[in-house]
């Protein structure tokens, strides 16, 4: 009894004693357990908040509605439209196969659209956006939209994509936009930064240089997700900015014109104010329709395009070089006459060919001209009076005048990355570039505007406006109130060293449109309202053979490669000229028969369309 | 001796024993409950559903159960220690011959009217069984070869059972209930020295013999952020619920990682998580005091009881409860890896929470009879 008891004193004290140990350590564990609660909630609570919230917010951009392209008169030649677009993202749908199978039933996929949907989503990673469709009919949209309940993870979407009412009239102007690919993500900052799946970026012409400033700014959505990613409700709704609308100085009817005029037929046309640079309109034929390419263009469209022989996507106006031809001969009389070789009164004796430096050069006119003084070879394009002036010019000081007017370099600066500079060839550009000295036969073709010489379309335009304006220095422009590039200080500086000479150039290319004989006599507007002063030119592809020459053969006899380029320069209305025009019509054969006529019809509309120009001017056009 | 045991076995009254509640406990066991249905209404997402209307239930049912063990003299208790072991050995036995398997272990018994698992309520037995194991024997013999031996059969018998289930983390659990009686009951400090010693000199072996997902949850405790959508993403999402929290939480019906799914296991093992982020640490430490409180109510009653087993049992019951919330918190907290271990009370499952009641009635019954003594 004693021993127990003393046992359970023994017994009381050891539990006892071991009971304060392990209520010392739960202590302690508790302080420990309540400073990690401390140290989550209190101290690091703002990075968990953080995180809390990146787990409950998702952020949705949306893509940007793109600026517009306004013509002069605010017609809309680049706008947009609502488009119906199914978008899944394959890492919130649970059963992806199901899905995208019963998307192709609603769909009505075809095998091949089916495939590339797959190969699309294969391609991409689990969390990007597929896009199914990108421009669904409304029947099918909201057929989808009826479906949504068993088609987790779909997300239809109205999408505002590009659409060009003016189909293929303004595409190598405005060029056009398509899906961004990785290189254009990379090379501008601006698309990387508002990218979105599906995005569409200018990618050739103006769409491409203004980039920046048409493609606005995202929408973007937040929403709190759950963990499975679905949306549970929309927090916040932040609305992007559209890109800028850019206005052109375009008219939208002179440019339908243009279109109209070169159907069927290779070359450009472009027309300019010569007071103010303002391109009227500017077209390269043949064109495609920009529409094509905004979701993509179909293989058989492309391949269409591309094998064209006409080269529908090369832009002739701006990276077309081509021989200017009897287009030349204008500059050629005025560096002539700015130097002195010759007045007017000079005078030279075309008998149809002429032998110089054991060479014999035609005239095109076989029996020749007789004597000629410089405004009769003007009117009638008399070859020997300017193989002779150019001789006694020499290629040096003619390339000098030239590149006064603008030949030579590019006319638009920077804004086409794909605008040729033509080529205007002196005795040093020879020696640099082809190591050979400079023969004086080159000098007399290039007379003519033939042999090395090269020019595109925007070129001849732009020398022909600064002949009309009187010999001053404008500089071409598309956008009205471009802020992009000021226009420089230099505007408007003479070109000349006398005014004079420039009036007798003037004069003689009246007389070569409006004079019996004159080349585009036949083109003429007697009404003096339209009353216009051009040179027709007929370049040479090909050099002509002396059995050629003898067979004297008409243009629809030789092959279509083969034919003569037909151009045309001009200005008008010839008492107070305010616009000049360049015509260039591949293979057209003869300048005054093919090209000439298109400036007829062309003044007639310019010059109606000029006064509705002024009137709307009178407010607005400020932009000089 | 027989007049001295007729004289403390006088018979208390009904009201007599109802004096005798412990009025904290209970009041805080019921603050508990209380506090639990409210955060079970919370992970149905603020309606009553399913989750809260069965914890309501057995909170219901299992309370009342507590009150009538507390009746019941703490001498009956003593008397059934081994019976009830063999019972839920027996339990044990047969979750492993017919058990229901759920999410790869086989954990349930089908008992008819209740799904149980066995191994939740050995967690409290185990420390029925070894106080009384221990109640008689003389402090010389508690070191003996033969004690020892026996008590660590009494506990790897269980341990075993519930291993091949397999869940390892109430088999650590109930070997926690076991050592918390044998440290009590006295046995020398150097075997739990030797044994701690040699459990972390074999660490590395263990490591290499567990189960590859057992492997994962090491590794992820120690660098959950290696794998964030997979293995560490429970532990992760669970730190950022707990941290967002902040001082006074984000408001009742407000857990956003909760509400929006971001939780794993909300209703159970991570109940503690949705609670701490719509509370705060306000709120948590409110409820660590309650826990606390109950603890130390617990060891009172077993400090104040004139019986050995009664003592025993108490201090360990405590101690293992104590162990159980710990672990249970230190988990969500990223301080331990995962281990399933429910959150006494408030977890949601009615095993658990019968097995803690049941635990609850015995140191309530030891607090009403805390003059019996037991021969």
């Amino acid at each position: 009894m004693i021993n127990s008891s003393s046992d359970n004193v023994k017994k009381l004290n050891s539990i006892n004693r071991r009971m304060f140990i392990t209520g010392s350590l739960k202590f302690f564990i508790m302080i420990g357990i309540v400073s990690r609660l401390f140290f989550l909630q209190v101290k690091e609570n703002k990075k968990y908040l953080t995180l809390s919230d990146k787990n409950r917010i998702r952020e949705w951009k949306l893509a940007p509605v793109r600026g517009e392209f306004h013509d002069y008169f605010g017609n809309v030649i680049a706008g947009n439209f609502e488009a119906y677009q199914l978008h899944v993202i394959p890492e919130q749908v649970e059963d992806f196969r199901y899905v995208i199978y019963r998307l192709k039933d609603l769909l009505e996929l075809s095998d091949n659209e089916f495939k590339k949907v797959l190969k699309k989503k294969n391609e991409i990673k689990p969390w990007e956006t597929l896009i199914v469709s990108d421009n669904l009919s409304w029947q099918k949209f909201s057929k989808i939209n009826n479906h949504l309940y068993d088609l987790n993870g779909v997300k239809p979407v109205i999408s505002i994509s590009r659409n060009y009412p003016f189909k293929e009239n303004f595409t190598h102007l405005i060029g056009y936009v398509s899906q961004a690919n990785p290189d254009d993500i990379e090379s501008n900052e601006a698309i990387k930064k508002n990218f979105v799946p599906g995005l569409k970026v200018g990618k050739v012409g103006l769409e491409k240089t203004f980039e920046e400033k048409l493609i606005g700014t995202n929408d973007i959505e937040r929403y709190e997700v759950n963990a499975y990613g679905r949306r549970i409700s929309q927090l916040e709704f932040q609305k992007g900015e559209k890109g800028k609308t850019l206005k052109l100085t375009i008219d939208t009817e002179v440019q339908k014109l243009a279109n109209e005029l070169l159907k069927d037929k290779a070359g450009s046309i472009c027309v300019m104010d010569i007071y103010t640079g303002a391109v009227i309109a500017m077209h390269s034929s043949p064109s495609f329709d920009p529409n094509l390419f905004v979701f993509g263009i179909s293989q058989d469209d492309w391949q269409l395009i591309r094998n064209d022989p006409m080269k529908p996507l090369v832009n002739k106006t701006l990276q077309g070089n081509y021989s200017p031809g009897s287009t030349i001969k204008p500059i050629v009389a005025l560096s002539a006459l700015e130097n002195g070789i010759i007045n007017t009164n000079f005078t030279v004796k075309c008998t149809g060919k002429t032998e110089m430096y054991g060479q014999t050069y035609h005239c095109w006119k076989d029996k020749g001209h007789g004597y000629v003084s410089l405004r009769n070879a003007m009117k009638q394009s008399c070859d020997t009076y300017f193989y002779e002036i150019a001789r006694k010019l020499g290629v040096d000081k003619l390339s000098e005048t030239a590149k006064k007017f603008g030949l030579g370099e590019k006319v638009f600066g920077d804004l086409f990355d794909i605008e040729k500079k033509g080529l205007i060839p002196n005795t040093q550009w020879k020696k640099n570039a082809l190591g050979k000295g400079w023969l004086l036969g080159e000098t007399i073709i290039t007379g003519i505007g033939q042999g090395y010489i090269q020019t595109t379309p925007i070129q001849l335009c732009l020398m022909t406006a600064q002949i009309a304006n009187g010999g001053y220095k404008i500089y071409p422009h598309i956008v009205v109130n471009d802020k992009f590039k000021d226009q420089p200080m230099d505007k408007f500086t003479p070109l000349y060293k006398n005014s004079k000479n420039i009036k007798i150039v003037q004069d003689a290319i009246f007389g070569s449109t409006n004079e019996v004989m004159g080349t585009s006599y036949r083109s003429r507007i007697d009404n003096p309202e339209y009353q216009f002063a051009g040179k027709t030119g007929t370049a040479q592809v090909k050099k002509i053979t002396e059995e050629e020459r003898e067979l004297d053969l008409k243009t629809s006899q030789i092959p279509y490669e083969q034919r003569d380029h037909a151009l045309y320069v001009a200005f008008g209305p010839y008492k107070n000229p305010r616009y000049a025009l360049s015509v260039i019509v591949e293979h057209g054969g003869n300048g005054s028969t093919t090209a000439a006529p298109m400036a007829t019809k062309l003044f007639k509309l310019i010059i109606d369309r000029h006064k509705i120009r002024e009137s709307l001017g009178n407010k607005k056009y400020l932009e000089i | 001796m027989y007049q001295h045991t007729r004289l403390t076995t006088n018979r208390l009254g009904f009201f007599q024993k109802f004096k005798n509640f412990d009025y904290v406990l209970l009041i805080c066991i019921l603050l508990l409950g209380f506090i639990s249905l409210a955060t079970m209404y919370s992970t149905d997402g603020g309606e009553i559903k399913f989750h809260t209307k069965s914890h309501f239930t057995k909170l219901a049912v299992f309370t009342l159960m507590m009150l009538v063990m507390s009746f019941i003299n703490i001498k009956y208790w003593f008397s059934i220690g081994y019976l009830a072991y063999l019972a839920v050995v027996g339990l044990l036995v047969g979750t492993y011959l017919f058990g229901i398997t759920s999410s790869g272990s086989q954990r349930w018994i089908n008992l008819y009217f209740i799904n149980l698992q066995p191994s939740e309520l050995m967690k409290i037995f185990i420390i029925v069984c070894l106080a009384k194991f221990f109640h008689r024997m003389k402090l010389e013999n508690v070191n003996s070869i033969y004690t020892i031996l026996t008590s660590l059969i009494i506990i790897l018998l269980p341990m075993g059972l519930v291993i091949v289930q397999p869940d390892l983390g109430t088999a650590v659990l109930i070997a926690i209930s076991g050592i918390a009686v044998l440290w009590f009951a006295g046995i020398n400090y150097r075997y739990f020295i030797y044994t701690i010693l040699g459990f972390i000199i074999s660490l590395p072996f263990v490591i290499a013999f567990l189960k590859p997902y057992q492997k994962l949850r090491v590794l992820t405790f120690l660098n959950p952020d290696k794998d964030p959508l997979g293995a560490g993403y429970q532990i992760i999402q669970s730190k950022i619920a707990v941290g967002s929290g902040g001082i006074f939480g984000k408001g009742f019906l407000k857990g956003t990682q909760s509400y929006l799914e971001f939780l794993p296991e909300k209703h159970t093992d991570f109940i503690f998580t949705l609670f701490s982020e719509e509370f705060g640490f306000v709120g948590s430490a409110i409820l660590l005091v309650i826990y606390a409180i109950i603890i130390y109510r617990i060891v009172a009653i077993g400090a104040s009881s004139r019986s050995y087993f009664a003592k025993i049992f108490c201090y360990s019951f405590g101690a293992a409860i104590f162990v159980f919330i710990t672990i249970n918190m230190s988990m969500v907290l990223g301080l331990l890896p995962i281990v399933g271990s429910p959150l006494p009370i408030m977890s949601y499952g009615g095993s658990s929470m019968l097995a803690t009641m049941i635990g609850f009635g015995i140191v309530m019954s030891a607090r009403v009879h805390n003059q019996q003594l037991i021969a």
